[in-house]
């Protein structure tokens, strides 16, 4: 039993590096996507999604590197807060868009101009 | 001053340097765009890079701060601002304004001179590195108890000075209040008779049915918000924290009950008068604390008097009342300033957020 323990400790650094890595190259992905997707809602849907998972992620890996300590009480509590309120922002701003009136683009996209890409009224 | 010791280039100062050109560029941006709502949503985004900046540079109380006020708070009063006034800045014709460009540059050139006396970062015999602030260190832990000595420093050593900000900003409330009114009940008196029971049970039916997910979250979260407030004032002694971010908290956690119950909600449970008592009450803890001290045979503000035997533990007392004066103050006058901004508005619509 304190064998399979320490086996645990030697790799909670390797786990908490890969929880890190991919959390970073998932708030990654969240950005291009905010970049490249064509409207408000597709780009506020990569925006809200990525950066939950990448924070919630980059969060367990300093969770999993701290140790069990106040600290990672501290970032667990942290954590909790994002889980909550980060959908919440999404869905307020995407609500707000809809009340506005702006549209979702449908249909398949075609190549365009750059700027018509990022011109919508938002 | 400088010469010997030259700045490392090591990984914290490669991303001090990746923050300052991201505010040199949300700078500029804000400079060229017209888009007021982009705008305010901008210099937010600059005060969170600066205090993202700033716990890089080892400050974080100033980062706190940064944080509470820019990204914070000052957001919203700005978008409260907004609504009262267009949303986009009116249209200048594009001319050259060469008075303005060789003020700009002159000053720029100036400054530009001037760092070349300022110390290298991190000297260590530079002079705040040297003298002042090694005494600081030395003398807070035992002459006041007080483990942070960024809060020793702002309520004890500088306890004037603290007084002043205190001041300025009930004289800034005052100031808004002047020129938008006191927020008082006029807008409730024009509203309460047109409405039948009926037709308000239903509004507020589809206002709840609207915004259900916020109103889980927020009703979740107000709490939550006001105990972290709390805890950041007391904790002030300790670590990073004290009265200004506390105030800034507290009042946040009221503005957010008001944006989403609706203005006059949040004037039933944080009434405009209390808010008008408590920032002329905060100044007046701030400064009785000095009068006592006054009555007790000492200087203004010189807590050590509060408890003769023990004269730390008679700052620790003096810092942590001066803290909640500040608290009250600042609290209040933010919540002064927003509901002198929304009051001038029948209320926030749905479609304004």
């Amino acid at each position: 039993m304190s064998d399979f323990l320490h086996i645990l400790d030697i790799l909670r650094p390797y786990v908490a590096g890969i929880a890190l890595l991919s959390g970073g190259v998932i708030v990654l992905i969240g950005a291009s996507g905010v970049l490249r997707l064509p409207d408000f809602y597709t780009r506020l849907h990569a925006a809200g999604v990525t950066d939950t998972l990448g924070t919630l992620l980059v969060l367990l890996g300093l969770i999993l590197l701290s140790g069990f300590t106040l600290l990672s009480g501290k970032l667990a509590l942290v954590g909790l807060f994002l889980l909550l309120t980060s959908p919440a922002a999404t869905h307020a701003v995407a609500n707000a868009a809809h009340k506005a009136g702006l549209k979702p683009r449908l249909g398949t996209v075609k190549s365009q101009a750059p700027g018509e890409a990022s011109g919508d009224p938002s | 001053m400088n010469g010997e010791f030259l700045t490392p280039i090591d990984a914290f100062t490669v991303i001090d340097l990746i923050f300052m050109s991201m505010l040199v560029v949300v700078g500029i941006a804000i400079v060229r765009l017209k888009d007021l709502f982009a705008v305010v949503m901008l210099s937010g985004v600059y005060s969170l890079v600066s205090a993202a900046w700033f716990v890089s540079l080892d400050a974080v109380d100033v980062a706190f701060t940064e944080a509470a006020v820019g990204a914070g708070i000052s957001t919203v009063l700005m978008l409260g601002a907004m609504l009262l006034t267009a949303r986009q800045a009116a249209p200048t014709k594009p001319a050259r304004h060469w008075v303005a460009l060789i003020v700009v540059c002159a000053t720029g050139a100036a400054l530009l001179y001037a760092t070349v006396d300022m110390p290298s970062f991190g000297d260590p015999l530079s002079a705040p590195n040297a003298y002042i602030g090694l005494e600081y260190l030395k003398r807070t832990g035992p002459e006041t108890g007080v483990p942070n000595v960024v809060s020793a420093v702002l309520a004890s050593y500088r306890g004037y000075d603290t007084f002043g900000e205190t001041t300025v900003i009930l004289t800034a409330g005052l100031g808004v209040v002047l020129i938008l009114g006191l927020g008082g009940p006029a807008i409730k008196r024009k509203k309460a008779p047109a409405k039948t029971k009926a037709a308000k049970a239903n509004q507020s039916k589809i206002l709840g049915a609207h915004h259900v997910v916020l109103r889980v979250i927020s009703k979740l979260m107000i709490p939550v918000i006001i105990i972290y407030g709390a805890y950041v004032q007391f904790h002030g002694d300790f670590g990073p924290g004290g009265g200004f971010q506390a105030g800034l908290i507290i009042a946040s956690a009221i503005i957010l009950y008001a944006l989403i119950y609706g203005i006059d909600a949040a004037k039933e449970a944080v009434p405009p008068s209390l808010v008008r008592l408590g920032a002329a009450l905060g100044v007046l803890i701030y400064g009785g604390v000095g009068v006592i001290n006054l009555l007790l045979g000492g200087n203004f503000l010189e807590y050590n008097i509060l408890n003769p035997t023990h004269p730390a533990h008679g700052q620790e007392l003096g810092i942590m009342f001066v803290e909640i004066g500040v608290l009250v103050t600042v609290a209040s006058v933010m919540l002064i300033i927003f509901y002198g901004f929304t009051s001038r508005q029948p209320d926030i619509k749905d479609k304004d957020w």
